[in-house]
């Protein structure tokens, strides 16, 4: 147990949490926007997933990790608006529609690294920055400040969505067309531009995550996200739909994971008990929100398609 | 042209909507079947056949249908207290355990106590976790979303290390290979085989059977009538005394037994005649937990709908893995091609509520000769915006 | 009400056609007709791509049902492509074994195979193989521990049962009889990249100077090992390409060695019956070096003997 109290598996496990979390944060952001402007998206994972395969391609082609990125950005905006088109003008069941886009994008990114890519080849992953001055720091600096360079553009996108949604028109439009459609529509407010526009944003963000995590692992696989597009999904809730609880969200779950194996590879954890503590994370996550007794409510429109006069 | 020529017109163009999802589904479908050099044709015709063409497929759809028709029974139930079950695949997981720990455990009682005995056990197993969501959310306000979504995770590792664990099958054990499956259960366990030698079971009939209940349940009983009061408005069942924390967690728990069942129907259903899986997250349920979810919907969430909707469904799916096996294309397709047939029916279900509408009533007024509109009347909206029953809603 | 039985009736007259028209199947008795249902992706540098690489090895065209992870599902694919007639069916899946035993006898005609396994039930219809991975494992730890100068090496598993556990024993077996530890984590998933990746780098601030790894997920902790500059193992698959500076050799799965024997037996008639098993002695399974890597005399030379004692017999991996 004192393995685990050294410097090295402490940073590891920090460095460790923040890498496993960046995903997650960015997909669970995007979910936010969609969610507090009241439209839920189930298919997070599926555009996740088509942007990874988008990304791991685009860089397998060109060397280059940014056009991958861009690509899945690309990727995202597109399932983004076909998710707007769903939820918004179709007015289609939020509950399953999503569950549709997830079916197909597992699939379909499956279908096409078959077809196109055959066996799996290593691709080029971000640079890593080492922040100049703060990365010399001992302890700290290696935890926080020599990351990879779409992990600190991660994190940054945080405050920036506090900004948006807290302090700008476009974000007031979102809180007021999520906690009452009527009373926005009846103030001008386009119910359904505001509600596209987000659904766009998760659906980006959603793409951005998956290219992110597909290049920083510098490889492609079937189902590379294991699921975790459901797991944003859940955090946008345990974040109370706030991009900071989100941030913090992604974190804990992130950490936890990694706090777990680092303790199974130092073998403080049996493998007998692998299993059962591969469940801490979710049970961890359920805990932390039942003690913090959640105050905050969802957005009292979320799931409910707008009909000007219904 | 009477306005009774014109509704019937709609109704008739509103049933074929979802067909024409459907058939544009397959239509993209086709072109992907093109792209990569297989013939569409071959392939949808062995679509359908796997899936209707003899009775060998039947009973495969039949089969593949019976845990989607308990969940998607399920997931009515609890959308219609407004309450979203994501928990599916965890709650036909733990059913399943439960079933197998006690078949595993009971001494052989043939199978008339036996068989009860484990479905039984199958419900509880459901129930149970059905019920944690359930009350996480009505006492401590943890939304549902995140609750079953975190359990299903907890729920299949708990699986792994039970089936690698204590209830694996000791031969494993003895041959070193330690696959996570359990013994043989008991043969008494076995659901009885119907219509001869063939793999048709009791299942979906009891899968039936539970729909039907469902339905008297949600609209004949007084449970029921709470179920469906909180999920249409909650505030104002408080007002009428309906005690709102308990129906929802009622409905969470009812919920979860279905799937629970799900999953115990699967493990003495199933051909191997025990629990087993390869440890991936839908090694066991395969993914029915999910594609329940999507039956539910397509039946309007309406129990007894939901019976042709699964059957439907399960016919695309077993049908998707015949046309896979006939021209050659990878698997992935097929999931992708599920996935288009959801977008497109789900997407086009607001055109068929549309033409579902009772049009105005116009009652011409000779003196003034100007057509005065009655109120249209649209289906009222249901729980989770706008879902309606589709039908024979009493 | 009337509605959905118009659309069920629709549905159903559709499908009736379509059954009598489509559907028949030429019977093609010049070639030898094989199948495979297999649980993973079959380009996943693992199990899945191993079976069909080998089934492609001897120039036969083989149908694949991949990705059948759920048994139900490859259950009905077995039985699918049995009653389409076909000569050989692989069902390369440890779990679908209870399902198999039920599936055979009802195809009299039709040969089975089942891996990874050594059970084939008393059935004359039903092969079963298995790989001795374990002895690949045990020569690969054996030079691992030749290579890393902490003594200090890693092994990142998926879930404890089958062929991973195989492997994974006889390499700590192999390692620990050169004098280095060799520790294993499963990270309880086939398909996590991530957690595997999160893994080696675990196991690299641990201080480990070799990695290796078996299953699928494994491609991530590669990438990592490349990073850190670590020394990887591979197996099921020649994993060189995926990082060609560090990976010292792979032990790849031939099973075409194997699969010869049980295809000349059906056609001789014998259905089933028999275990085959892939090993370092009849060639099924080859440790396939990296030549792109520099590997010391002496560290070769010691996996050579090891292999040689394994053969004879001298050395036992478990």
């Amino acid at each position: 147990m004192s393995d685990l109290f050294t410097q090295s598996a402490i940073i590891a496990v920090i460095a460790g949490g923040i890498r496993l979390a960046v995903p997650l944060l960015v997909a669970s952001l995007g979910e936010t926007y969609g969610q507090r402007s009241g439209v839920l998206n189930l298919g997070v994972d599926g555009i996740m997933l088509l942007g990874a395969f988008g990304g791991y391609y685009t860089v397998l082609k060109t060397g280059s990790p940014w056009l991958g990125l861009l690509v899945g950005i690309g990727i995202g905006i597109i399932m983004g608006l076909v998710s707007a088109l769903m939820a918004v003008t179709l007015k289609a069941e939020q509950g399953i529609s999503g569950i549709g886009v997830f079916l197909f994008g597992l699939g379909f990114s499956d279908l096409l690294f078959q077809k196109w890519v055959g066996t799996p080849r290593p691709i080029t992953k971000f640079p890593k920055l080492d922040i100049p001055g703060l990365s010399d720091i001992p302890w700290l600096g290696e935890m926080f400040f020599q990351h990879s360079v779409v992990i600190y553009l991660a994190f940054a996108a945080i405050p920036f969505s506090m900004w948006v949604i807290n302090k700008t028109t476009f974000g007031m439009n979102i809180r007021a067309v999520g906690e009452n459609p009527e009373a926005a529509d009846s103030l001008g407010v386009s119910v359904s531009r505001v509600r596209w526009a987000t659904v766009t944003i998760g659906g980006t963000l959603a793409g951005v995550a998956g290219a992110i995590l597909a290049i920083d692992l510098g490889i492609f696989q079937q189902n590379i996200t294991n699921a975790q597009g459901f797991i944003a999904i859940a955090l946008v809730y345990f974040g109370a739909w706030r991009p900071l609880g989100i941030m913090l969200g992604s974190l804990l779950y992130g950490l936890v994971n990694a706090l777990v194996l680092q303790m199974k590879v130092l073998e403080i954890i049996p493998n007998d008990w692998s299993d059962i503590a591969a469940m801490t994370p979710a049970v961890i996550t359920i805990l932390a929100l039942v003690v913090v007794a959640s105050r905050f409510s969802p957005p009292s429109a979320l799931t409910k398609p707008f009909t000007r006069g219904a | 042209m009477t306005s009774l020529d014109e509704v019937q017109k709609r109704r008739l163009l509103a049933y074929s909507v979802p067909i024409l999802a459907v058939l544009s589904a397959l239509v993209i479908g086709a072109i992907m079947l093109i792209a990569l050099g297989a013939d569409p044709i071959k392939g949808f015709s062995k679509l359908f056949s796997g899936a209707f063409g003899s009775t060998s497929a039947l009973t495969e759809t039949a089969l593949k249908a019976t845990p989607l028709l308990f969940v998607g029974v399920g997931i009515t139930i609890a959308f219609r207290a407004n309450v979203i079950n994501i928990g599916g695949e965890g709650q036909m997981v733990a059913g399943g355990l439960l079933s197998t720990i006690v078949a595993l455990n009971a001494p052989d009682l043939g199978p008339f106590i036996l068989i009860p005995l484990v479905l039984l056990a199958g419900l509880v197993g459901g129930a149970i976790w059905g019920a944690i969501p359930g009350a996480l959310k009505a006492y401590y306000g943890v939304n549902e979303i995140l609750s079953t979504i975190m359990l299903n995770v907890v729920a299949v590792q708990l699986m792994n290390y039970l089936l690698r664990g204590p209830l694996i099958d000791p031969l494993e054990v003895e041959k070193g290979t330690r696959i996570p499956q359990t013994e043989r259960l008991l043969e008494s366990a076995d659901l009885p085989r119907l219509f001869g030698s063939g793999r048709f079971h009791i299942g979906p009939l009891v899968a039936i059977l539970a729909a039907v209940v469902a339905y008297i349940l949600l609209w004949r009983t007084p449970i029921g009538y709470r179920i469906r009061a909180v999920g249409q408005n909650t505030s104002a069942s408080r007002y009428a005394g309906i005690p709102v924390k308990r129906t929802i967690v009622l409905a969470l728990t009812m919920s979860g037994a279905l799937c629970g069942l799900a999953g115990a129907v699967l493990v003495f259903g199933s051909e191997s005649h025990r629990m087993v899986t390869d440890g991936s997250t839908a090694g066991f349920t395969g993914s029915a937990g999910f594609n329940g979810i999507v039956a539910a919907l397509f039946g309007g969430l309406h129990p007894l709908w939901t019976i042709p909707a699964s059957f439907l469904f399960g016919g695309l799916l077993v049908g998707g893995l015949a046309l896979q096996r006939a021209v050659q294309v990878p698997s992935a397709l097929i999931l992708a091609l599920n996935g288009l047939v959801v977008i497109f029916v789900v997407s086009s279900d607001r055109f068929r509520k549309r033409l579902l509408e009772r049009p105005p009533v116009v009652i011409e007024d000779d003196d003034n000769a100007q057509p005065t509109a009655v109120a249209s009347s649209a289906d009222p909206p249901g729980p989770a915006g706008g879902a309606d029953p589709g039908g024979g809603e009493t | 009400m009337r509605s959905k039985f118009t659309w069920l009736a629709v549905f159903a007259a559709f499908a009736l056609i379509a059954a009598a028209c489509g559907g028949d199947d030429e019977v093609d008795v010049s070639d030898f007709r094989v199948a495979i249902v297999a649980p993973s992706a079959s380009n996943d540098l693992a199990f899945t791509q191993s079976i069909v690489d080998a089934v492609d090895a001897l120039g036969i065209s083989p149908s694949v049902t991949d990705g059948t992870f759920v048994v139900d599902d490859a259950a009905a694919a077995i039985r699918g492509y049995a009653a389409e007639g076909y000569d050989l069916v692989l069902a390369h899946g440890s779990q679908y074994g209870g399902s198999l035993e039920e599936i055979a006898p009802e195809f009299p005609e039709v040969s089975f195979a089942w891996g990874t396994s050594a059970e084939t039930f008393g059935l004359d219809n039903v092969y079963s193989y298995e790989a001795a991975s374990d002895e690949g494992g045990y020569v690969m730890g054996v030079m691992a521990a030749g290579l890393s100068a902490s003594g200090n090496i890693g092994v990142v598993g998926p879930v404890e049962t089958g062929d991973a556990k195989l492997y994974v024993d006889g390499f700590i077996a192999g390692a620990a009889s050169a004098g280095a530890n060799a520790t294993a984590t499963y990270i309880g998933s086939f398909s996590d990249v991530a957690l595997a990746s999160e893994t080696a780098a675990a196991f690299a601030s641990a201080g480990a100077d070799v990695l290796t790894g078996t299953a699928q997920m494994v491609v991530g902790a590669v990438g990592v090992a490349n990073d850190e500059g670590i020394l990887w193992f591979g197996t099921q698959a020649n994993q060189t390409e995926l990082a060609p500076d560090i990976v010292v050799a792979s032990q790849v799965y031939h099973w075409e060695v194997i699969l010869e024997d049980i295809i000349k037996s059906v056609q001789d008639g014998k259905l089933g019956g028999e275990i085959y098993k892939i090993t370092l002695e009849n060639e099924g399974l080859v440790i396939e070096y990296n030549d792109a890597y520099d590997l010391p005399d002496a560290v070769k030379e010691a996996g050579e003997a090891a292999i040689a004692g394994i053969i004879d017999g001298s050395i036992s991996t478990g």
